[in-house]
């Protein structure tokens, strides 16, 4: 076991986590649009042609349906791929197979085969690509019974949790963020770092507030309770969810009742959106009872990603929206 | 009633009489079924294979058992059996009882058996396609020699996945044979409406791959035949191919089927060319088996199916507890 870590981006621990994985078993391979000489749309596998050639670097045609397709056909019968979806918003072309296929085939079959597949896919706007680039479509893959859906917001959890989603054999919808691949942090150097699917992580303990989000907000979440610690006083528990499905409720409702207090941020569309249901799942609690105000949301606005900067800025959550709606909670506004 | 075209086979006694009893146990077991929906025995969706026995066992007969793999679509039945499922399981799984082939949770549209080599029917029409390059993909990288049988009807033909999955095992040079049953008819839409090539096999060269073309998909040899040369083929690393046979569905779409769409005339000429019978009389006039050998044959398939309403009959219905297991692997 090394204890050793490394500062690094999202981008090499992905390729850390990818290679490690495949170093440990034959089986798994990496497969997508421009994988290969290009190094992925976003650079999360350059290098790693050259280490596993292209049989398991595989490039594939723009065929995003016949690339879920052939993806979960090789899980079922061997095979542990992981697939590069690049933009998030392309997963449409392939919902037939992730839903109708992947997340049913085991329980049609009466439990008797598995898919051990891993669809990457990078999510959220916050690099000036537009309305079909840039959305957060985590709820629909969470709607679905049979899939795992993970929206790690480290690097260390994006090597831990990606690790853990090759590893698992079921399909896995894996969340990254493309405005956050450059974004650094320690991370593991161990090839056996793998994180438990299904638990959230207290990212920054507090008694006043508890702040519930996943993914690429979880960055500001944290610098928000951090300023406002500091300017206000408020003690502000962060409660990172890194899997959406399976939820640890257990978590969510502990760290509610401890503060009795809670704002829940994702950077999707506000309806329909995941933290919707995680309210939902708070307010049928005994934790309700713990609570001394309304259960806030903050969310990405409901109108498709503008193209305009400024525009699509104003449409995400950003540090100084968390901390008034944080201050809401915490003066009962 | 029309005749085999086929000269005499060089297949052995025991394999021929083997796929004749496999063609009866397709018509008895689904004309069963028709008769268990028609009861209220059977509560669910159901697609038959009669009529199609022929393009069916024929085709299935030419891989190898336990080694290759098939995908199946929604009209599976035919598929399951013709790769020699066990029949109590299929008749339990699609009157939903827990020793179904899928404990109950599939039913018609699902029956799989990974085991024997089926990867699974399909409720979506053209599901299977991925799957079966993605199963293709598996073999060519582990280097096993086994082929993928991936079987549509001619409704699939215009789905999207039909172009992308071809064009990928056509690049990847994967082992897949793409077969389509092409029993003209897309619940009422004809497929000559449908498609402005004469026949669909015709758009394979689009992908660079062989198309190969079973003009009489009732004629068991013919169908053997040809699936025995693109086994070969496929076998051999050639990358894959697309197959075409013309047949006939006898019953409706689903049990729901009005039927409107075509006319008794043209059922009863396509009954002229029932598969079963026609390899009977070829079996016959070639003096490969003596009738009563035949009736022996018939009268077994029909005990076989017997066995298996009376085994899902007395067959437990699944807990409640079960609705919630299965979803998720260990």
């Amino acid at each position: 076991m090394e204890n050793n870590t490394k500062l690094m981006s999202v981008r090499d621990a992905i390729i850390m986590a990818m290679s490690e994985e495949m170093r440990r078993d034959e089986n798994v391979f990496l497969m997508g649009e421009d994988v290969g000489i290009f190094g992925g749309d976003f650079g999360t596998s350059v290098g790693m042609l050259e280490e596993f050639g292209k049989e398991r670097v595989r490039d594939t045609p723009i065929s995003e349906n016949a690339i879920s397709g052939a993806a979960i056909g090789a899980a079922m019968t061997g095979m542990r791929p992981i697939v590069d979806v690049t933009f998030m918003d392309f997963i449409v072309y392939m919902m037939d197979n992730i839903v109708n296929q992947a997340a049913k085939t085991r329980y049609m079959y009466g439990g008797k085969g598995q898919i051990p597949v891993v669809f990457r896919a990078a999510a959220g706007g916050g690099v000036g690509s537009a309305a079909q680039h840039s959305q957060s479509l985590e709820a629909w893959f969470t709607h679905i019974p049979g899939l795992k859906v993970i929206a790690p917001g480290t690097p260390a959890d994006v090597k831990g949790l990606l690790k853990a989603a090759v590893r698992d054999n079921n399909p896995v919808i894996f969340l990254e963020y493309k405005a956050q691949y450059n974004m650094k942090g320690e991370v593991p150097l161990d090839p056996e770092f793998v994180l438990p699917i299904g638990k959230a992580d207290i990212k920054k303990e507090g008694k006043d507030v508890t702040v519930i989000t996943y993914g690429r907000m979880l960055e500001r979440v944290i610098q928000a309770a951090n300023e406002i610690e500091e300017a206000e006083g408020v003690s502000v528990e962060v409660v990172d969810l890194r899997t959406l499905a399976p939820l640890d409720k257990e978590a969510v409702l502990e760290s509610v009742k401890k503060t009795g207090k809670v704002l829940l941020v994702n950077d999707a569309h506000k309806t329909g959106g995941f933290i919707g249901e995680v309210a939902a799942m708070i307010a049928e609690s005994d934790a309700f009872d713990y609570l001394d105000g309304r259960i806030l949301r903050l969310a990405g606005e409901d109108v498709p990603i503008p193209y305009n900067q400024t525009l699509e800025t104003a449409m995400i959550p950003s540090v100084a929206r968390i901390k008034k709606y944080i201050l809401k909670l915490v003066n009962n506004r | 009633m029309a005749k085999t075209k086929s000269k005499k086979s060089e297949l052995t006694k025991e394999k021929m009489l083997h796929m004749h009893r496999l063609m009866l146990d397709i018509r008895n077991f689904d004309n069963k079924v028709n008769r268990l929906v028609k009861k209220g025995k059977i509560p669910g969706m159901t697609h038959f294979s009669v009529g199609e026995e022929a393009a069916n066992v024929g085709a299935i007969g030419a891989i190898r058992k336990g080694f290759d793999m098939i995908t199946s679509n929604h009209r599976g039945h035919g598929q399951s059996i013709a790769l020699e499922i066990d029949l109590n399981g299929m008749m339990a799984e699609i009157m939903g009882k827990a020793t179904g082939t899928c404990k109950g949770k599939g039913g018609s549209m699902h029956i799989a058996d990974l085991d024997g080599g089926n990867l699974g029917a399909n409720g979506i029409v053209g599901g299977g396609m991925g799957m079966a390059i993605g199963a293709a993909l598996t073999q060519k990288m582990k280097k096993t020699g086994k082929i993928v049988l991936c079987c549509f009807g001619d409704g699939a033909v215009n789905e999207g996945t039909f172009h992308e999955t071809l064009n990928m095992a056509s690049i990847w040079k994967l082992p897949v044979i793409f077969y389509s049953i092409n029993n003209m008819y897309g619940i009422s839409t004809p497929i000559k409406s449908v498609i402005n090539v004469d026949y669909n096999y015709q758009r394979a060269s689009a992908y660079g791959v062989p198309g190969h073309f079973i003009e009489d998909g009732n004629d068991l040899l013919a169908v053997y035949n040809k699936f025995e040369e693109v086994v070969q083929y496929v076998r051999d690393g050639n990358g894959p191919v697309l197959v075409e046979a013309i047949t006939y569905r006898w019953l409706g779409h689903s049990t729901s089927d009005p039927g409107k769409y075509r006319t008794k005339e043209e059922v009863d000429e396509w009954k002229k060319k029932d598969p079963i019978e026609r390899f009977k009389g070829y079996l016959i006039e070639n003096k490969i088996a003596t009738v009563s050998e035949i009736e022996a044959i018939e009268k077994a398939s029909e005990d076989a199916v017997e066995e298996s309403v009376k085994f899902a009959l007395s067959s437990p219905e699944p807990t409640l507890e079960s609705a919630f297991e299965d979803i998720f692997a260990d």
